[in-house]
């Protein structure tokens, strides 16, 4: 295992937090699948025995987990990995067109990474957000109707170090490895920053109020 | 018109700080049911009519009921909010506006239920839900809401919100089980069910988010008050998702039994100078339906009567641009993808349907295709674990019904016959 000592220390601070949320302590592989993503941008090979040690498991044990699922990277993403909708509904109302030429503008296909370490593009299956549709991701933050033109400035800004801010999240975009910490369970300030509902969300709450329209009173 | 809308979970969802406890209110039906009997918590449940809101409809206090009581061993409740279905596109929204509703319900199913430690298992893909179900969690525990002695009744409850990883099959119940254990999310073979051997072999309740999130409203204001929404068999409110082809798609929450017709009167119909041509009722797993559909009442029984199911109402509209090969193709694509590879028919069926579609795509099929893929599709009901296999069947079976000259015409003309381009959002500039 090539971790630092210091790197190891605060890894296993981290996990053994996490592992004592658990009635049984195997339950924390997902989570400490998250939690070594966050430290390498992948699940590397020091991160599978790393969570195989932790939980007493056998590193195939392991890998054979975290190959089952598509959030766990194989090698390094892009310090911002974008995802476009391409399942049917996104596809039909302009994600496929969006892909097209994004991937083109990009010059990287799915699971990709450009050469900068930058940008790494994903054909995500639905997200559930069918009424912004056509939806992207950007490190698993929203970003709503989108169009082929929206989606190349979106990523030419991130490759030019602005500011990007999702359509329903924080004021700001965290990087692919600190979104990888919150997903291992330990959450980061910024759950308050943001709409609590926006466009399509608020649609029937709004025509309700217009109208008087309320649930019956108890 | 006949049917208005009821918004309970989606009341505040305009307030700034609808996500906080100040924006949502001091958890008093979950006071209130921690003072009585649970199994009158459970009766109140049944006595309400609340089926599941995850797309299966299961009377939720009947599944309440199957804990066995009494029997030594730890019980647990787990909140599926793995929300993956195409087209659905509910919960996600409620969680990440509504987040202290699901944290309340989850107090009130777990003391009903006797168990000690709840999990919500939701989709990693979504970062701002989970951070707003931790923070939520987080401000519950800090208002002593859970934790040790809640209320002072000596009721203790410990809540864990769990990322998933990426596999729609993990909404699957006993592939979320086991995910949540630390295994490959692949479903088990059932019975024995959930309720007796679940989570860690232990007596388990697995409940959709909005399911859960109705239990207060319930609590609070009684079984008759919800039991007065809906229809006879199909209780209550729900959140109607429209998305795709309709002029403001969003969040509507009305009781069951509204109309689509009525819907898009309300969503201000399908986009300008459209007109509807396909819709699923609730997902791409539910089959589809056409314009001849747009009176049927959305409810469990009269959508099922119609040979569809009403789903999770994810109402995805397409208008007449979308080529419904092009769209079966891609739920399909998708179901091959996400299959587990546990069970045969389900690994090669929908591999083998996605190849046959793409030929058909692109207009090199023949009219044999066509019973190909209904035979394909015949092969996979039923034949495996879980409904994943079932629901890749779904558009195969309805489109051909409903659609069969489309799929000639593209062999006709030797390839699609649609402009993809027209049925963007962007299509009529």
């Amino acid at each position: 295992m090539t971790y630092s000592p210091e790197v190891r220390e605060r890894l296993e601070r981290d996990a053994k937090e996490i592992i004592g949320r658990y009635p049984k302590t195997r339950s924390a592989l997902l989570p400490l699948l998250h939690l070594v993503q966050s430290e390498d941008g992948y699940v590397s090979d020091d991160g599978h025995e790393f969570c195989a040690e932790m939980l007493g498991l056998s590193k195939a044990e392991v890998v054979g987990v975290s190959t089952f699922y598509t959030m766990y990277k194989r090698k390094p993403a892009g310090e911002f990995h974008v995802g476009v909708c391409i399942n049917a509904l996104c596809a039909v109302m302009g994600g496929d067109e969006i892909w097209d030429e994004l991937s083109e503008h990009v010059g990287v296909g799915h699971e990709e990474t450009t050469g900068d370490g930058k940008i790494s593009l994903e054909r995500l299956e639905c997200n559930a957000a069918c009424d912004f549709a056509p939806v992207m991701m950007v490190n698993w933050e929203f970003f709503d109707n989108q169009t082929p033109e929206s989606a190349k400035q979106l990523v030419d800004d991130l490759r030019d170090g602005k500011d990007v801010r999702p359509t329903r999240g924080p004021k700001k975009l965290c990087t692919f490895k600190e979104a990888s910490r919150v997903l291992s369970g330990l959450p980061d300030e910024l759950a308050g920053d943001g709409p609590s509902a926006a466009g399509p969300s608020l649609e029937g709450l709004k025509l309700a109020k217009a109208n008087g329209w309320k649930a019956p009173e108890a | 018109m006949s049917t208005t809308l009821t918004p309970v979970l989606t009341a505040n969802w305009d307030r700034p700080d609808s996500f906080t406890i100040d924006g949502y209110g001091p958890y008093e039906a979950a006071k209130k049911a921690l003072g009585m009997d649970p199994d009158a918590v459970i009766q109140a449940v049944k006595d309400s009519g609340l089926r599941g809101r995850g797309g299966a409809g299961f009377p939720t206090g009947m599944k309440w009921g199957f804990i066995p009581q009494g029997d030594g061993k730890p019980h647990y409740l787990v909140v599926n909010a793995d929300e993956s279905e195409p087209g659905t596109c509910k919960d996600i929204p409620l969680m990440m506006a509504n987040p202290h509703s699901l944290v309340e319900g989850v107090i009130i199913t777990a003391f009903a239920i006797r168990a000690n430690h709840a999990f919500i298992y939701v989709r990693g893909e979504v970062l701002h839900v989970i951070r707003r179900l931790h923070a939520a969690v987080r401000e519950a525990y800090e208002k002593g809401y859970l934790g040790k002695d809640i209320f002072g009744t000596g009721y203790d409850l410990e809540l864990v919100v769990h990322s998933g990883a990426g596999a729609y099959i993990c909404g699957e119940e006993t592939a979320l089980l086991d995910s949540l254990e630390g295994f490959r999310g692949q479903p088990r073979l059932k019975p024995p069910f959930p309720a007796v051997a679940g989570l860690y072999a232990s007596p388990t309740v697995v409940n959709n988010v909005e399911s859960v999130a109705s239990v207060p409203s319930i609590i609070a204001n009684g079984a008759d008050w919800f039991a007065g929404m809906g229809t006879e068999k199909s209780k209550g409110f729900g959140i109607f998702s429209l998305s795709g082809h309709v002029t403001r798609p969003g969040q509507y929450e009305a009781p069951l039994g509204i109309t689509l017709r009525e819907l898009l009167d309300m969503a201000g119909g399908i986009r300008a100078g459209h007109r509807i041509k396909f819709w699923t009722p609730g997902g791409s797993s539910t089959p589809i339906f056409t314009d001849e559909h747009l009176d049927v009442p959305l409810d469990f029984e009269a959508v099922g009567a119609k040979g569809s199911m009403l789903g999770t109402r994810a109402l995805q509209i397409f208008d007449e641009t979308t080529c419904v090969v092009r769209t079966v193709l891609r739920w399909t694509e998708f179901y091959a993808h996400e299959s587990c590879g546990k069970c045969t028919p389900c690994r090669e069926g929908t591999y083998w349907l996605k190849q046959v579609l793409k030929r058909l795509e692109k207009g090199q099929g023949t009219e044999d295709d066509l019973s190909t893929i209904t035979d394909i599709a015949d092969n996979i009901l039923g034949r495996s674990f879980c409904a994943l296999g079932d629901g890749a069947t779904s558009p195969i079976h309805s489109s051909v019904k409903y659609f069969r000259e489309e799929y000639l015409k593209h062999f006709e003309v030797g390839g699609c016959p649609f402009d993809a381009k027209k049925s963007t959002l962007w299509g009529d500039q």
